[in-house]
């Protein structure tokens, strides 16, 4: 599919270097689009592309060619028909892999990773969302939200997409209604506290007709926000670790002659300069930059996903997987990985697993400890205690490896916070990762932890979590029945001994009743956690 | 270059993101792979490729030799080009020829576009490939080319019949790739996927790349057959009867074999000129590739079929 080539509104009357100028230096946005099947994603994304003037004429003639509509306007053409690219899913009139589209307009590059809508596929639309900063899901206004809406927004918010925009299409279908869409933002709106720091913007459409997506539509004057194209063009592309701490992932040791050696990798968070102290993890020592080079000269500074070579002043063993931190906010070590897991294997995945991860440029070897919990996206992400994850599940769990490793929680930083796990049968990517915590205690970890409840996806769960009643942990509610029965057991027995003046009877009171009441009280514990009632 | 992105570590343009993703993919092929070659076509991507390699081992040279499949049809400033730049750039080049295929007189014209691709282009890679036992090849291909390609992964993987299985892709999440080997597998690796043809050219713009004479336009000598303008590069082309050459101002999208390559009517004599042209451009650039109109979804059987 060739959407490359920006016919722009009009080139003849703008000024020529300024063109050139501006497509060198314009931003990108990198986004997905998902939506539940028939919900005319393709048709939005076609339609955009063609009301930008993006479509080539010799598109539209295969267009037509294959949508056997040789004559006719072309408003009216099947633009969904640009993107089916295999001929499997052209036979079966559906979409099956993750598609990357390219387009660009005066003022920004677009990268769009075109999500298949079935549930079996989710695994494209997870991967698509890992490097996203936008996600444009797709609803219909006839149906209106689907469990599948549900889910790709909390998959989009999970891997850390910072912009919803919601299109509300077939607004022609439903008289370009405002109260149609006003239901539908309604009903969003309704979960959109599980989504965490997220901004969400709905916006009335109709890919058929164009209402919205480039022009605004004649149609809806009642809605005053921007047309989809707006938004995509004006949404802040900041990257989120720009301000967190430096860190870059050592890919390659360049040793081109015998007094060069340096340190090649993608700068992964904050800003590297000449003569910064860094801690080189997991090993822990400590030196300094030197300098930065590239074959473009030697920089005073980089920034965030810039590719660079790094000299350091001290001669410390450094090699690839080993990650280069700012020496004032490190990353944490640990051989024991608490995380958020995307299971896309074949099989289940289940405690005692081994994978190979790899983090960043690091590799280890993985064991997959218990407990594990199943984040349920159908049912709003409730967690609930499984032995195992199916296919196309998220879910939370523990990974010792066989080497420590550096890690960032993945709400602080994308790059060094995300890994893979890898069959080493198959050798198959079987699931993504997404670290919670890197140093936990030996006793499991669940949802309750403060690394949880102060991560933003975090917190979503354990709201979800409360109302379940997971937030207690099992052996903390039995640890509360214990200590408040041996409050009470003592009161039990100064109560005896104070009315029947006999220790052994007051004694053997309290003795029976600390096993009876320990049972009950654990009981009585549990079935409360399931009642929200009276909660704030 | 412009002086912001060199010395800002937050304003970066899309060029620059682009860049800095290509050079990471070859770190990371060299890194995870025990014998990487890159395949050079003499193209415009190609070039690029190579200027990004020579950017991502600086102060070194790229870790591994490039490799260019011989067709024996290329333009001959093509080769002149390959011949040069190799020369300068200091760096190893191979080249392959399908020998069986010489000796058979495989060739655009006597046997047609589809069976010379596949004897003289595809068997020919595959034959480089197994002879030096390349695990990695990394390509200059572009994700907006094809439709098939747009489903493509950065890391591709063929098995050891040198087939693409379009099923059997694995997920690329973030910027993690996985390049572990089933037994007899190798992997086609594609820094420029997210690049676009109008990307290609304002990078080239932008980092002075040299790229071959033929994509700039000036009067050369062509037939029109077809509706397509073919270039005669020299007396291999036949004829036909009354069919006198014509001089035409003329310039090519994209380069392959000289017969099976059209030529556009153009003035444009500089990127510049290109880049405008791009711009106002209505037509998509494979439109003037012989080989891709030899059937419908001929580009998704060719790569399953180990077409680079």
């Amino acid at each position: 599919m060739n959407m490359h080539v920006s016919g722009l509104a009009n080139p003849a009357t703008l000024e020529r270097d300024a063109i050139l100028y501006n497509h060198e230096t314009k931003s990108l946005l990198r986004f997905i689009a998902c939506g539940s099947v028939d919900h005319g994603k393709s048709s939005l994304l076609g339609r955009l592309l063609f009301e930008a003037k993006l479509v080539l004429d010799d598109q539209i003639e295969t267009l037509r060619k294959d949508s056997g509509q040789l004559t006719g306007a072309v408003e009216d053409l099947d633009f969904s028909l640009l993107f089916d690219g295999l001929s499997a899913e052209r036979e079966q009139k559906i979409t099956i892999d993750l598609a990357y589209r390219f387009f660009a307009t005066e003022k920004r590059k677009f990268i769009v990773a075109d999500a298949p809508g079935h549930e079996q596929y989710t695994r494209n639309m997870a991967t698509g969302a890992s490097t996203a900063d936008l996600a444009l899901i797709l609803v219909n206004a006839q149906s209106g939200l689907t469990q599948q809406t549900r889910r790709h927004a909390l998959i989009a918010a999970t891997l850390g997409v910072r912009h919803l925009v919601v299109a509300v299409n077939k607004m022609d279908l439903v008289d370009f209604s405002q109260s149609a869409f006003a239901a539908i933002e309604t009903d969003f709106r309704k979960f959109a506290d599980r989504l965490g720091d997220v901004s969400i913007t709905f916006i009335p459409v109709s890919a058929r007709k164009g209402d919205n997506v480039v022009n605004r539509s004649p149609n809806m004057l009642w809605y005053r926000g921007p047309t989809l194209l707006d938004k995509l063009e004006t949404v802040d592309v900041t990257p989120r670790a720009a301000n967190e701490a430096f860190r870059m992932a050592v890919q390659w040791v360049s040793r081109p002659t015998a007094d060069f050696r340096g340190y090649c990798g993608m700068i992964a968070g904050g800003e590297v300069r000449p003569g910064m102290e860094i801690i080189v993890q997991p090993s822990g020592q400590r030196t300094r930059i030197d300098s930065i080079v590239t074959a473009d000269g030697v920089l005073d500074r980089a920034g965030v996903g810039r590719s660079v070579t790094l000299t350091l002043t001290d001669n410390v063993d450094v090699s690839r997987g080993d990650l280069l931190a700012d020496a004032a906010a490190p990353s944490q070590v640990s051989d024991r990985i608490s995380a958020r897991i995307f299971w896309m294997g074949q099989g289940t995945l289940s405690p005692g697993g081994r994978y190979h991860i790899k983090l960043g440029t690091a590799s280890a070897a993985a064991n997959i400890a218990g407990p594990m919990h199943l984040i349920d996206l159908g049912q709003d992400a409730t967690i609930t205690p499984v032995d195992r994850l199916m296919n196309n599940e998220f879910g939370l769990c523990t990974l010792e490896l066989d080497r420590p490793l550096a890690a960032d929680r993945y709400d602080q930083n994308r790059e060094t916070g995300s890994f893979i796990l890898i069959d080493a049968e198959t050798h198959d990517t079987v699931a993504m990762g997404l670290v919670e915590d890197a140093v936990i205690p030996a006793v499991a970890v669940t949802p309750a932890t403060d690394t949880v409840r102060t991560s933003i996806v975090g917190k979503v769960f354990v709201r979800v979590a409360r109302l379940l009643g997971a937030n207690e942990s099992h052996t903390r509610s039995i640890a509360k029945a214990m200590s408040w029965r041996a409050t009470g057991s003592l009161d039990t027995f100064v109560i005896g001994f104070v009315i029947t003046g006999n220790a052994a009877i007051a004694g053997s009171i309290a003795g029976t009743e600390i096993l009876t009441k320990v049972a009950l009280y654990y009981c009585h514990e549990r079935v409360w956690a399931l009642v929200p009632w009276g909660r704030r | 270059m412009n002086d912001i992105s060199l010395t800002s570590g937050t304003t970066h343009s899309y060029l620059d993101q682009l860049e800095a993703e290509s050079i990471h993919i070859m770190r990371e092929t060299v890194a995870e792979c025990e014998k990487t070659v890159m395949l050079y076509s003499i193209g415009k991507d190609s070039s690029v490729l190579l200027h990004l390699a020579m950017k991502a081992f600086y102060p070194g040279k790229p870790p591994f030799p490039l490799l260019h499949v011989d067709t024996t049809w290329k333009f001959r400033e093509m080769i002149e080009f390959r011949d040069r730049r190799a020369k300068e750039l200091g760096i190893d080049l191979m080249v392959h020829t399908n020998q069986d295929g010489v000796a058979r007189g495989v060739g655009p014209i006597t046997h047609g576009s589809e069976l010379h691709t596949d004897v003289m282009k595809t068997q020919a890679l595959r034959q480089a490939l197994d002879l030096h036992g390349f695990d990695a090849a990394i390509g200059g291909a572009r994700r907006d080319e094809d439709k098939s390609r747009a489903k493509e992964r950065i890391f591709s993987f063929r098995n050891s019949h040198h087939r693409w299985d379009p099923k059997r892709q694995r997920p690329e999440p973030w910027r993690l790739f996985n390049a572990h080997k089933r037994k007899g597998e190798s992997i086609r690796v594609f820094p420029l996927s997210n690049w676009t043809e109008l990307d290609v050219w304002l990078y080239i713009h932008r980092e002075n790349i040299p790229v071959v004479p033929l994509y700039f336009a000036k009067p050369r000598p062509v037939v029109n057959r077809g509706g397509v303008l073919i270039m005669v590069d020299d007396d291999r082309l036949p004829l036909e009867v009354n069919e006198v050459p014509q001089v035409r101002n003329v310039r090519f999208r994209t380069l392959g074999c000289y017969p099976l390559t059209g030529a556009v009517e153009s003035e444009a004599a500089t990127t510049e000129d290109i880049i405008r042209e791009t711009l106002d451009s209505r037509h998509s650039e494979r439109r003037d590739r012989v080989i891709d109109k030899d059937g419908s979804a001929s580009m998704e059987r060719k790569k399953q079929e180990g077409y680079f």
